[in-house]
């Protein structure tokens, strides 16, 4: 593998390529269709570059760990606010997450309803496009709005624009504390409501999930200084009595525990394959989950309000899927589910009216060989995303097929 | 300002163009008469005016697909325009343009409050937005000083910020969803009620394209949940310096205020003599606030005037009531309006990384002497947006373009010291030519071919964001 160690060695290996490039940062996010291509490493282009706390403001190289970043941030008493899950856990892989293969995926976690993506607190970025050419967007500053905004166009490209070398962002600080209420059994449509109430009061939730089961349980939380999220304790306890049991976690160590599962999919690491969906809150609910039942058993788990739903399936049942639906292979019976889990997220009457997208995040090669893992796109959208393609990858050598 | 040469066949064809157009607008959609069409030569940016060959104002997205086609089979220039609000120009027409104004298109098709999204026609005025939803407590964040007039197409278009988006963001932090119409006439839905982009983030890339890419008809916003109060305090200092470390202070102590503005002492005087809001008579004086309940405010307002302190302020003043708020207020809101009672004025819109606001504002100073025009400052400090409003004399021959002059070092300072030209209000013309101070070529022809790929034969609003020499080749074609 190629390790690259400065921008223009990587435009030069970009330039001279005479064949597909794979690229990775540290490797962990292996999501999207399988790649055919050489695989090129931008973990070698590493370190901030510029750090600004009072300016909430951070520049760092694309290969830099995200370990390293969150260390830094955090002797200043700052974090990344968008959370970036860690895939590591559902995709069974070793190695270190890099904060190019966050932004290249547009990785956020809980506190996206809050705060906003991953995409919303990049400022600006650095990359090389498919020609080898060095190209810049955005900048390091909070507010830019000068010529079009590349810097969205390339949080969540992953790798198929273009191969980031340089990422700004904003940084925001660490609150002094943290609690979570749980409110227990709550369930379906009263889990929905939970949440709902919670995200549209005025305290400021930072994390609203729900994990179904046996002991299904909603989870929200509250972050600040310690009077404020003691107030925002009780006014919240109060609007929700009415739908289960509310305890209150007050030690900022297990808060902390409990939203890195949630964050990361813990309770669903074991999937075989394991699908994420963004719709609004009401249809996930009352359109999704019906509909998915209808045609399997499957575990969830609901994030941001019940706007992100986590779909996972074991080899057992999508074993007899294979087998009701004509499959000769376990990934089959999978591939028939990702089929009617996309068709129903473009469904109206299911998605009402909103819309939606359908990824299949973790599965075996074969499934994710087999199948669209992203949303179909309609034909007047896909047209253009295919000529931006042709116009940043004219050679079509980045991540190729990736995206499908 | 150099805008390309109005073609003589399409200019000699009006008559050809308004009997396609009658065929698809009813008669009141099409303003053709060059007494009526004066109304629409200009937007914000009055320096500039151009009327343009017609004017259309469609109903419906199906109408502005209809307009589309045929203005792209005939190969006329559409200049979209949602209020005509903007500062940079970005709705100025040339002579063979046609404007297309979506302003009829204002009604709420939807509001979701569980969901939190409200779906919008697109010529919707931004505070009506808000209007619509806040009797059940709830806003939409993006609060441009042109909130009362402004449309959600031009907030779109710019990617419009606000007082206030140090916590809540800007447009594109706020937007869902959109229903855009492309030069050809193809209707296309981004996004929708839910969050990120499944596969390429195409609404991101549309939001901020100044109209280039598509006309935007419908857009799905993000609503929230008001907060329970919100309070300001006011702090003089003796200098800029102080102020700056002041705000950077508060950022690093972990208060996130949702706004944190800044005036020097040429605008405090000027608010004063025309608002008079008692503000005291220093060198920088700042306004923060705060949100939450009455007893989270006083936590964070505790905090924030202990950090205060430590910086010797020359005053320091914390609201205790409404009124109060709306006095702290006063003065910073009527800010470009008392600029207007002394002069004409420029109002510029770099962004500097916070650390460089002493900095900058001294050069400014001695720059302002240089080239002997008076100079406000005001702007957002938490997020390094400046507004140097330029002080001159549009009757006096040559000062508009030595303001411009002055204007156009001001910005590359601010690119020079790892800025960008634009934080909010857009390039539009005022700021075409200088791009190149701030992207190199390659960075510019990236964005040209983004446009090829949505616009092929470059009609939609042509003539702006690029220089027009770097633009040339792919407009004649």
């Amino acid at each position: 593998m190629d390790v690259i160690e400065t921008e223009v060695a990587l435009a030069e290996r970009i330039r001279d390529a005479q064949g597909p490039i794979r690229v990775l940062g540290g490797g962990t996010r292996a999501i999207g269709r399988p790649v055919q291509g050489e695989a090129l490493s931008v973990a070698g282009l590493s370190g901030v570059v510029d750090y600004e706390p009072g300016a909430l403001t951070l520049v760092v190289k694309a290969g830099t760990p995200l370990d390293e970043i969150e260390q830094t941030l955090a002797a200043d008493g700052q974090r990344l606010a968008f959370e970036p899950m860690d895939h590591r856990g559902i995709l069974g892989v070793e190695g270190t997450p890099t904060i190019g293969g966050v932004v290249a995926g547009n990785v956020s976690g809980p506190r996206r309803i809050a705060v906003g993506a991953c995409r919303d607190f990049l400022l600006g970025v650095r990359f090389v496009d498919g020609a080898g050419r060095i190209l810049k967007n955005g900048g390091r500053v909070m507010k830019n709005v000068t010529g079009y905004d590349l810097v969205r166009l390339m949080a969540g490209s992953r790798g198929t624009l273009g191969v980031l070398s340089e990422i700004s962002l904003k940084v925001l600080p660490t609150p002094e504390t943290v609690a979570t209420l749980t409110v227990h059994g709550a369930e379906g449509g009263g889990a929905l409501d939970a949440m709902t109430r919670a995200i549209t009061s005025p305290f400021e939730v930072t994390g609203a999930a729900h994990v179904p089961g046996s002991a299904s349980a909603v989870h929200l939380r509250l972050e600040g200084f310690s009077g404020s999220v003691a107030y925002r304790v009780e006014q919240l306890k109060s609007r929700l009595y009415d739908l289960g049991e509310v305890t209150v976690e007050t030690a900022p160590d297990s808060s902390a525990e409990l939203w890195r599962k949630i964050r990361d999919v813990e309770p669903l690491q074991d999937a075989y394959a394991l699908w994420r969906v963004s719709m609004k809150p009401s249809a996930v609910y009352a359109g999704l989950l019906p509909a998915m039942s209808e045609r399997a058993h499957c575990d969830y788990l609901m994030d941001w309000a019940g706007g992100e739903c986590w779909i996972a399936l074991s080899e057992n049942e999508a074993a007899s899927l294979a087998k009701a639906h004509g499959g000769d292979d376990v990934a089959d019976g999978a591939a028939w589910l990702h089929r009617g889990l996309q068709e129903a997220v473009a469904d109206r009457l299911i998605n009402q009216g909103g819309g939606g997208h359908a990824t299949l995040i973790k599965g075996p090669d074969a499934l994710r060989g087999a199948v669209s893992v992203f949303q179909p796109e309609p034909a007047p959208v896909a047209a253009l995303t295919a000529g931006l393609r042709q116009k940043f990858d004219p050679k079509g050598i980045l991540n190729p097929g990736l995206m499908g | 300002m150099e805008m390309p040469e109005p073609k003589p066949e399409i200019l000699a064809n009006k008559a050809g163009l308004i009997a396609r157009l009658r065929s698809v607008l009813p008669h009141d959609a099409i303003i053709e008469n060059p007494v009526e069409t004066q109304a629409y030569e200009c937007d914000a940016l009055v320096a500039y005016k151009c009327a343009p060959l017609a004017v259309v104002l469609p109903s419906s997205t199906e109408e502005v697909a209809e307009v589309l086609k045929i203005c792209n089979e005939m190969g006329i220039p559409v200049v979209p325009r949602g209020s005509g609000t903007s500062l940079a120009g970005g709705a100025l027409p040339t002579a063979d343009c046609v404007i297309l104004g979506i302003a009829r298109m204002n009604e709420v098709l939807e509001t979701d409050y569980d969901n939190r999204v409200i779906r919008v026609q697109a010529g919707r005025t931004n505070l009506s937005v808000t209007g619509a939803v806040e009797e059940e407590d709830f806003f939409y964040a993006p609060d441009p000083s042109s909130q009362l007039a402004c449309a959600i197409s031009g907030n779109i278009a710019m990617n419009s910020g606000g007082a206030h988006c140090l916590k809540y963001g800007v447009t594109t932090n706020n937007l869902l969803g959109v229903t855009m119409v492309m030069m050809d006439g193809t209707i296309v839905e981004l996004g929708g009620a839910y969050v990120d982009a499944g596969g390429l983030d195409l609404l991101g890339l549309i939001c901020g394209s100044e109209g280039q890419l598509g006309v935007v008809t419908e857009a799905s916003l993000r609503i929230l949940a008001k907060p329970e109060g919100a309070r300001p305090v006011l702090m003089g200092f003796d200098s800029n310096e102080v102020a700056g470390a002041c705000v950077s202070d508060i950022i690093k102590a972990g208060v996130l205020p949702v706004a944190i503005e800044f005036m020097d002492r040429p605008c405090i005087r000027a608010t004063e003599a025309f608002a008079g809001a008692g503000y005291p008579d220093c060198e920088a004086l700042l306004i923060v606030e705060v949100e939450g309940s009455d007893a989270e405010i006083d936590e964070q307002l505790a905090l924030i005037l202990d950090i205060a302190r430590q910086h010797n302020p020359v005053e320091l003043r914390e609201s205790r009531s409404s009124e109060e708020s709306a006095r702290i207020w006063l003065g910073r809101k009527s800010a470009f309006g008392a600029m207007g009672q002394i002069n004409d004025y420029m109002c510029l819109d770099g962004t500097i990384p916070v650390s460089q606001l002493p900095f900058v504002l001294r050069r400014i100073g001695e720059m302002s002497r240089e080239y002997g025009l008076d100079v406000g400052n005001v702007f957002h400090a938490g997020d390094g947006n400046m507004h140097p409003l330029i002080l001159f004399d549009a009757n006096k021959p040559g000062d508009l373009e030595k303001c411009e002059e002055f204007g156009a070092e001001i910005l590359k300072l601010c690119v020079e010291v790892g800025g960008c030209l634009t934080g909010e209000h857009g390039v539009g013309i005022e700021k075409r030519d200088l791009m190149t101070t701030q992207f190199s070529q390659d960075d510019l022809d990236i964005q040209m071919a983004v446009k090829d790929v949505f616009d092929s034969k470059w009609l939609l609003n042509p003539a702006k964001v690029f220089p027009l020499d770097l633009s040339d080749s792919r407009r004649a074609a």
